[in-house]
């Protein structure tokens, strides 16, 4: 029972540890909570600093397009494959329906393809597979460090895989990011649309990015 | 992994039946292909989707082994997954089975033919022959309708409604 003293004392060290810490804690937590707030007031070419960052990629013309470029206007920029089976086609026909939907006010902001298959897609080829869907789409790529730089910057997961994983040396497919990011004017992230989100959903965003 | 090795079990199964009993000999009605389609393509642009619905009227499972096209250097069996918002293609390598008295609709998202290796762009209201070799009812020709890029279905141009699932 002698053992009680030198326990107590541990267990009050303890204590005090617990409130030093509980006490940080607290005063972390407000220094977020205060941070929260006051990022409205960040402006937003700050902010963007932190997404997307600086890219450069090439367009179908050969020529340059950066995220200087395209600033000055919103835009909705997806990533992925021209030989895409499915996600591709379906997300772009759907962008390009959907500006169709919004009218005058559709043309308020770009639509981007980013192939992420340098191997495959040439420009020229981008350029011939974005004219299929009717609208106007930039269709861009670039080399493996243009891409890393961007996919990286857009937190896009982009990962070449052999169709038949018995044979890795074989034909491959890429498993990518379906969703599509919406970029404000300054070059900040303003919201996605997912694979599976219904249209309505989808107009709603579009109609406040372009606002 | 059930799944798979269910269905490599199976595969299994089935090679051993179709040595028995020629696949060539059973060619009754009793599997229908219906609403054949794929979309355009542009130029540069080497593989395409095929989607349709494979009725199997028949009392006994059968299963999609391959294909092939003149119009594709390789006719691939494939599927689709969304993970996490991430989109996979993966090939069927054992195949896709076709349920007694049941059917499997190949669709964008899900289930469907890859033409490989496109000769040359598939361009609106074309049609595209292919020929799919089933274990029990041998091979079958299907015509491919070509429909526009933001097609989602065999009926209609564009597709009015967005088929998730
Ligand atoms: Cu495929």
């Amino acid at each position: 029972m002698t053992e009680i003293d030198p326990a107590a004392t541990t267990s009050l060290k303890n204590l005090r540890v617990l409130l030093w810490i509980v006490a940080g804690l607290a005063a972390v937590i407000g220094l977020l909570l205060y941070a929260g707030s006051a990022q409205k007031n960040i402006p937003a070419s700050d902010y963007a600093s932190a997404f997307g960052g600086p890219f450069e990629l090439t367009a179908a013309d050969g020529s340059k397009v950066t995220d200087k470029t395209l600033a000055g206007k919103p835009y909705a920029i997806f990533f992925g494959f021209t030989r895409c089976p499915d996600v591709c086609p379906t997300s772009l026909a759907r962008m390009a329906r959907l500006r169709q939907q919004l009218g005058d006010e559709g043309m308020k902001f770009n639509i981007v393809f980013v192939s992420v298959d340098p191997e495959q897609d040439k420009p020229s080829d981008i350029g011939s597979y974005v004219e299929l869907f009717g609208t106007p789409i930039i269709g861009l790529t670039g080399d493996d460090t243009q891409l890393a730089q961007i996919k990286k910057g857009y937190g896009v997961y982009a990962k070449q895989v052999p169709i038949n994983p018995a044979q890795p040396q074989g034909d491959y497919t890429i498993d990518h990011t379906a969703a599509i990011y919406l970029i404000g004017a300054k070059g900040e992230f303003v919201s996605t649309i997912d694979y599976h989100e219904a249209d309505s959903v989808a107009l709603d965003k579009l109609r406040r990015l372009i606002a | 992994m059930k799944i798979l090795s269910s269905i490599t079990l199976a595969a299994a199964a089935a090679v051993i039946l179709a040595g028995a009993a020629p696949a060539e000999t059973n060619r009754a009605n009793t599997l229908v292909i219906k609403d054949g389609w794929t979309r355009e393509t542009a130029q540069g642009q080497t593989a395409g989707g095929g989607f349709m619905v494979i009725t199997n009227q028949s009392a006994r499972a059968d299963r999609l082994m391959t294909g092939s096209s003149t119009a594709a250097a390789e006719v691939q069996i494939h599927t689709v997954s969304m993970d996490g918002g991430v989109m996979r293609m993966r090939q069927l390598r054992d195949g896709l089975t076709i349920p007694a008295n049941g059917a499997v609709t190949l669709k964008p998202g899900s289930f469907h033919i890859m033409l490989m290796g496109l000769k040359r762009p598939l361009q609106r209201g074309m049609t595209v022959p292919i020929t799919l070799q089933f274990e029990r009812a041998g091979s079958r020709i299907v015509r491919l309708a070509v429909k526009p890029v933001g097609a989602t279905g065999a009926t209609g141009a564009k597709g009015t409604h967005h088929d998730g699932d």
